[in-house]
Formats: structure tokens, sequence, C-alpha cells
């Protein structure tokens, strides 16, 4: 596996795992053979010390041809496909995978024009997302809609960078690495169970689903590697610098895009609608786009000293 | 800052535990927030206090049985491990 702290790194195993499922029928018993035919042979090897090559070529013959072991094969194969069958079925149930695999339908340029948005988003003039007969559409062709792949690389990468930062402070060691991810990954958590709450209790009638709340939750962390990177690079003025604008950007980004889904039409078009409603809704949105900042500083102030 | 998943689940099942144990006749009607006082006009929003008292009630009807196990398993976790 690759171990490289890129993101282009990471980007290559999924890569590397769909080449090796689509060679799946006659690559499978082609392994099984390899890895028993090797290791039994390097037993055979180590216990017969007189008879190492005849008894190293011996067994990996006799599992070829022996019917027997060509039956259990084939039963183990048909086992393990049962099991993933079973395991897809059941992790279907708690996890929506298909739900899941629309937010990770992205191209190259969209996740360019969406970093893009991300950090300048004072020129783009039509925020609402198209849909396609009451599914919104593919973030592929809509540079509008939420996408999972963003946060999540966002998220990786964050926690790569802090153990950079902390490395740099000789505050290093890998348990450091898992502590700093569960600590942004409890934040985030807590972040959309409190949107949620929040929602709950002020009765928007919303298509927001949770996946899209983690979803804007997640952009901060474009921000905030921003931020790190440069006050790596050039020091504290950089990172303070960087991040007033990072947060900048992602106040306006949020207001702007929850503004289409929790407020109601005539306030959405930005003409002044009064009644406590709105009012309520516009405080709701102002407070989960001031958040964003509040947490960008929180989890990185610590990296910079 | 060292958060870590598990404290997050230890401050859920407190939280949780908190709201099951308000009591409806002996505390909640007191203070003006029993189910009673919650059905109230057939306007389009409830508002916060009646949705608060909504989602009290419902956390106290769902929570009840499961939080039975729930703490049973804590307490022989935290007696087992410290």
């Amino acid at each position: 596996m690759d171990y490289t702290a890129t993101q282009s790194g990471f980007r290559q195993q999924p890569n590397m795992r769909l080449r090796n499922t689509s060679v799946d029928g006659p690559g499978d018993s082609q392994l099984f053979e390899d890895t028993s035919g090797a290791a039994s042979g390097a037993q055979a090897g180590y216990s017969n010390q007189p008879a190492v090559p005849q008894a190293a070529g011996f067994p990996a013959q006799s599992i070829l041809s022996d019917p027997m072991s060509n039956l259990a094969m084939a039963y183990g194969s048909s086992l393990a496909s049962q099991g993933r069958e079973m395991v897809d079925k059941n992790l279907d149930r708690f996890i929506p995978i298909s739900k899941l695999k629309y937010y990770f339908a992205v191209d190259t340029v969209y996740v360019g024009k969406k970093l893009g948005l991300l950090v300048f988003p004072y020129m783009h003039e039509n925020w609402e997302v198209s849909y396609q007969q009451d599914t919104p559409v593919a973030p592929r062709f809509d540079v509008n809609a939420p996408d999972l792949y963003i946060p999540a690389m966002g998220f990786i990468t964050y926690v790569l960078v802090a153990g950079l930062a902390l490395g740099t402070q000789n505050k290093f060691s890998p348990e450091l690495l898992g502590v700093q991810a569960s600590s942004a990954l409890v934040w985030l958590i807590m972040e959309v169970l409190a949107v949620l709450l929040s929602l709950y209790l002020v009765t928007v009638n919303t298509d927001l689903t949770t996946i899209d709340l983690l979803a804007f939750s997640g952009y901060k962390y474009v921000g905030m590697i921003i931020g790190v990177v440069a006050g790596l690079m050039f020091g504290r003025p950089a990172y303070y610098l960087s991040l007033l604008w990072c947060c900048v950007a992602i106040f306006v980004f949020m207001i702007r895009t929850l503004r289409l889904k929790l407020l109601s039409e005539a306030a959405a078009e930005g003409r002044l609608v009064r009644g406590t409603r709105n009012q309520l809704r516009m405080y709701l949105t102002m407070s989960i786009a001031a958040a964003q900042p509040i947490f960008m500083y929180w989890l990185t102030y610590h990296l910079i000293r | 800052m060292a958060f870590t998943l598990y404290s997050l689940i230890q401050a859920a099942i407190l939280c949780v535990n908190a709201v099951a144990v308000l009591h409806e006749e002996r505390f909640l009607s007191k203070i003006g927030w029993g189910v009673d006082q919650s059905v109230g006009g057939f306007g389009d929003e409830p508002g916060i206090k009646v949705q608060l008292m909504t989602l009290v009630r419902s956390v106290r009807t769902v929570m009840r049985v499961p939080l039975i196990a729930v703490n049973s398993v804590c307490i022989v976790l935290l007696l087992l491990f410290g």
C-alpha cells in the first residue's frame, strides 16, 4: 500500500482496487494457487531438510491437480462471495451506500471549481442547485451541489498537515495523529448534531439531509489547510491573514448556500420579509455560518505557535 | 483538547440520562413544560418551547428501555476497566 502523505497518493488507491476487482475470476484462483503453493513449499522446505528441492516442487503440483482441493477452492470462493453479499446487504441498512455514491460522483473540473468557490465566492451569481425530475443533479454536473469528496479529502489532509505542523514544533508522535483525527471528528459530529437540533427546534421545512449538513460542515477544512500551510511556510502573520481571508470566504459561502435552503422563497431573493419566523431562520443561518470561522480558528491555533 | 469518540459517547449517554430522568408530574408540569400544555394552537409553526417539550417527551418515551441496557453495559465496563 502507498502511505505517501499527498492527496494524489491517496487518490491512486481506489484505482488500484478497481483494477483488482475487474480481474476477479481467473485472478482469484491464480492468487490462491500462488500463495498456498509458496507457503506450503516454504514450510515443507523448512521442515524436511534433506528433501528440500523435491518437497518444494511437489506440494504445488499436487494442489493444482488434486480434485478435492479444486472442490475446496470452489467452495471457498463461493462462500466468500456469499459472505460479501451478506455484508453488503446488511451494511446497506445502516449506511445508505447508494445515497453516498451520489455524493462522490465528482470529477476534476467540479473539484477545481468548488475549491475556487470556497476561497473566492464573491463573483458567483447563481447559487441554486439544479434538479432533474425531482432528484438533485449529481455534483459532476452542477457546481452548487454538495459533495463528500472534498470534505473527506480535506479532513485527511488536515490530519496530515496537523502532524506536519506539530512536527515542526518537535511535538510529533504517531499517536498524536490519531488524537488529532478523533478530536476533529468529534467536533464535526457535535457541530452536525447541533445544527440538526436547531433545525428541528425552528421547524424549518427543508430538504437538507444529514449528509448535506456533513458536507457543508466539512468544507471548512479547505480553509484550515490553507491557513496552516501558509503559516508553516511564511510565519504567523501569513497564517492570520490567510485564515482571515478563508474565514470570511466560508462565511459568505455558507450564507449564500444556506439562504436558498433554509429561508422562504421571498426572503431568499433578498426582499425584506417581516415576521418572527423569517427572522429566526435568518438568525439560524447566520449562526451556522458564524460557527465555521470559530471552529476554523479553534482547530488550528494550537498548530502555529 | 484530546477528545476521543469514547468521550463523545460518554457525554451523549450522560445527556440522554439527564433528559430521561425528568419526571412528568413532579417536575415538568410544575414548570409549565408538561404534556398537557403542549397541545397549542393549530397554526403552522409550533414555536420553540413546544418543540422542546415534544423533544423531551419523545426522548423519554423512546429511550427509557434502551437506556437500561446501555447504562448497565456502561456500569459493568467502568467497574471492570476503571
